[in-house]
């Protein structure tokens, strides 16, 4: 079922991303790496396994992800910040131009 | 059960947002909105995911690790908001390989947090499916962490953007890929935490010894494809937790990755596996023995001819390259731009796939100058216009408008797409030095009648032109 669904998901990708101009590749490139920080659900999910279930590894589990929490957070807001930066540089033109 | 069906839900609607976040980006005007559909998918994986967990059980435990969680991720969050608002636009690349090196480690430890939540407990084993799963999550981020330090050690000028090469290389790295394959099985048969972690070693030394021989002008095919594993090692995580949506969207910026990659090879007319095993490597003795023979018939010349020409000229196109971003030149070229328009000079600018140090890179920097969109092309929508130009500036490019790519089937860089620029009237080429590319190529075009070399800082240099024209 979920390599059905990865294999579609393959698919979506390859066509919705060959549409996307040269020109944006850059902000396409910072904003796959914000989303691909949802692994922070896992993340998330990985520290409440281990307290629910009493892992005998609670410690090492909780701090393994927490550090990935960490990581992806840093991740999620500065990606998402830089792409919103820079396709303002590019629509900020746009309305330039239209007062030309 | 009701829950499961909602979280479920949840992360449907989340996948649709980001397909259309990516979808956004297929033009200026959509792709603001798009950013936001993607901020909001994250937003609802995260409450969807935690749901289940808010309503079936909350107990102390539980509401003291949520709050220690919040802490951590807004910490997290703050630490990425100060670094996307101080970083200069210039240094992209190297932010760009550093968040992906966050992605890498991130799934390193997500892979082994799995492993040992359940490692110990009453169910020792997992079926190898999925054990195999979690060692490819592991093993793939692991890879994707030190190449990506790697990357932005090379973007950031602390490791040397030199290629890093040595005798039988190519068959460590196969001895290596072998060992590898050899651990993942192991791991999936045995299943003990100390296989794992000499996969994941093994996979972080490999990550290193990957991305070391790969020189600077190769970055954008390296950016591109750490940018791809990141996704791979997301799918990894998302088959190995179960979750729908991190398969999901491990998919799209796994292909949106491979993509990138393959535009940028086109690009350079290169194979994936003739970046990453070189193949720039024998050039260097060949330009040593051109370097003697070619110092002649450079023309150099000084600002204040390059303001005649340009005083004189109807058309002009400039090429922007890495250059440029080093001498944070934008700005002045806009300047020099607009003092051109003011004559009635038409100035567009085109740009090469591969110019910079990753896709687009260019783009940013010429917008981030305000330099409107339509005026700037890429290489196939401009190339035919070069021969009814009359200047062609050249700012900090090289390999890419190197006409030996065309005519000399010796040069390594045979068969690479580059600019015309030399069917212009006159080529004004802005350089620091004639010293050769990162490629260690000789640019033929330094030799040509109609090419001007004016040597100094991209900036100073276009200073020092826009004060000859104004002085006209």
């Amino acid at each position: 079922m979920l390599l059905t669904i990865f294999v579609l998901a393959c698919f979506v990708g390859y066509y919705v991303v060959l549409k996307v101009t040269p020109a944006l590749h850059a902000p396409l490139m910072s904003v796959t790496n914000a989303i691909s920080s949802v692994i922070i659900v896992a993340a998330i999910s990985y520290v409440f396994v281990a307290i629910i279930g009493n892992s005998r590894n609670v410690d090492l589990c909780s701090w393994l992800g927490l550090g990935a929490v960490f990581l992806t957070a840093i991740n999620i807001v500065g990606g998402f910040m830089i792409t919103k930066r820079m396709l303002s540089m590019f629509a900020g033109k746009k309305t330039q131009n239209k007062e030309k | 059960m009701i829950l499961y069906y909602v979280s479920t839900y949840v992360s449907l609607i989340a996948s649709v947002l980001f397909i259309l976040a990516l979808r956004g980006l297929s033009s200026a005007k959509t792709s603001v909105n798009g950013n936001r559909f993607g901020m909001a998918g994250i937003a609802l994986a995260l409450l969807g995911t935690q749901i289940p967990v808010y309503f079936a059980n909350l107990d102390i435990n539980l509401s003291s690790a949520l709050t220690t969680i919040l802490i951590v991720a807004v910490l997290g969050g703050v630490i990425g908001y100060i670094i996307a608002k101080k970083i200069n636009m210039t240094s992209l690349p190297q932010l760009l390989a550093g968040f992906h090196s966050l992605v890498g480690l991130a799934a390193v430890f997500i892979s082994l947090a799995s492993f040992f939540c359940i490692y110990g407990t009453q169910s020792t084993n997992y079926d190898s499916i999925r054990a195999l799963e979690m060692v490819l999550g592991a093993t793939i981020g692991a890879i994707t962490f030190t190449g990506s330090v790697v990357a932005f050690g090379k973007l950031q000028g602390i490791i040397s953007g030199k290629p890093w090469r040595f005798k039988g290389q190519r068959q460590i790295n196969i001895l290596l890929g072998c060992c590898l394959i050899a651990l993942i099985i192991a791991f999936v048969i045995k299943q003990t935490p100390e296989l794992l972690i000499q996969t994941t070693i093994l996979s972080l030394v490999i990550g290193y010894l990957l991305i070391m021989p790969i020189g600077g002008a190769d970055m954008p095919v390296v950016i591109s494809m750490l940018n791809s594993y990141s996704g791979w090692a997301t799918v990894g995580i998302g088959f190995s937790a179960n979750n729908t949506l991190l398969v999901i969207v491990g998919a799209l910026v796994g292909t949106s990755g491979a993509i990138l990659s393959h535009i940028m090879c086109k690009g350079m007319n290169r194979t994936l596996v003739k970046v990453i095993f070189g193949s720039f490597s024998s050039q260097n003795e060949s330009s040593n023995t051109h370097d003697e023979q070619s110092h002649r018939n450079v023309k150099l010349c000084s600002p204040e001819d390059a303001g005649f020409i340009l005083q004189n000229a109807n058309s002009v196109i400039i090429v922007p390259g890495y250059g440029m971003a080093v001498a944070q030149a934008q700005h002045v070229i806009k300047e020099l731009a607009d003092e051109l328009k003011s004559r009635d000079v038409s100035v567009k600018y085109a740009i090469h796939p591969v110019a910079g140090r990753m896709p687009g890179h260019m783009n940013v920097l010429l917008a981030e100058a305000n330099i409107p969109y339509e005026d700037v092309f890429e290489l196939d929508d401009i190339n035919h216009e070069f021969g009814q130009t009359d200047i062609a500036i050249v700012i900090g490019a090289n390999d890419i408008t190197n006409p030996a790519a065309k005519d000399d089937p010796a040069s390594p860089i045979y068969g690479m797409p580059v600019l015309d620029v030399e069917k212009a009237k006159t080529v004004l080429f802005i350089k620091r030095s004639l010293g050769s590319g990162y490629a260690g190529i000789e640019n033929q075009l330094f030799y040509r009648e109609n090419t001007m070399m004016i040597l100094g800082d991209a900036k100073k240099v276009c200073d020092n032109l826009i004060k000859e024209l104004k002085d006209r």
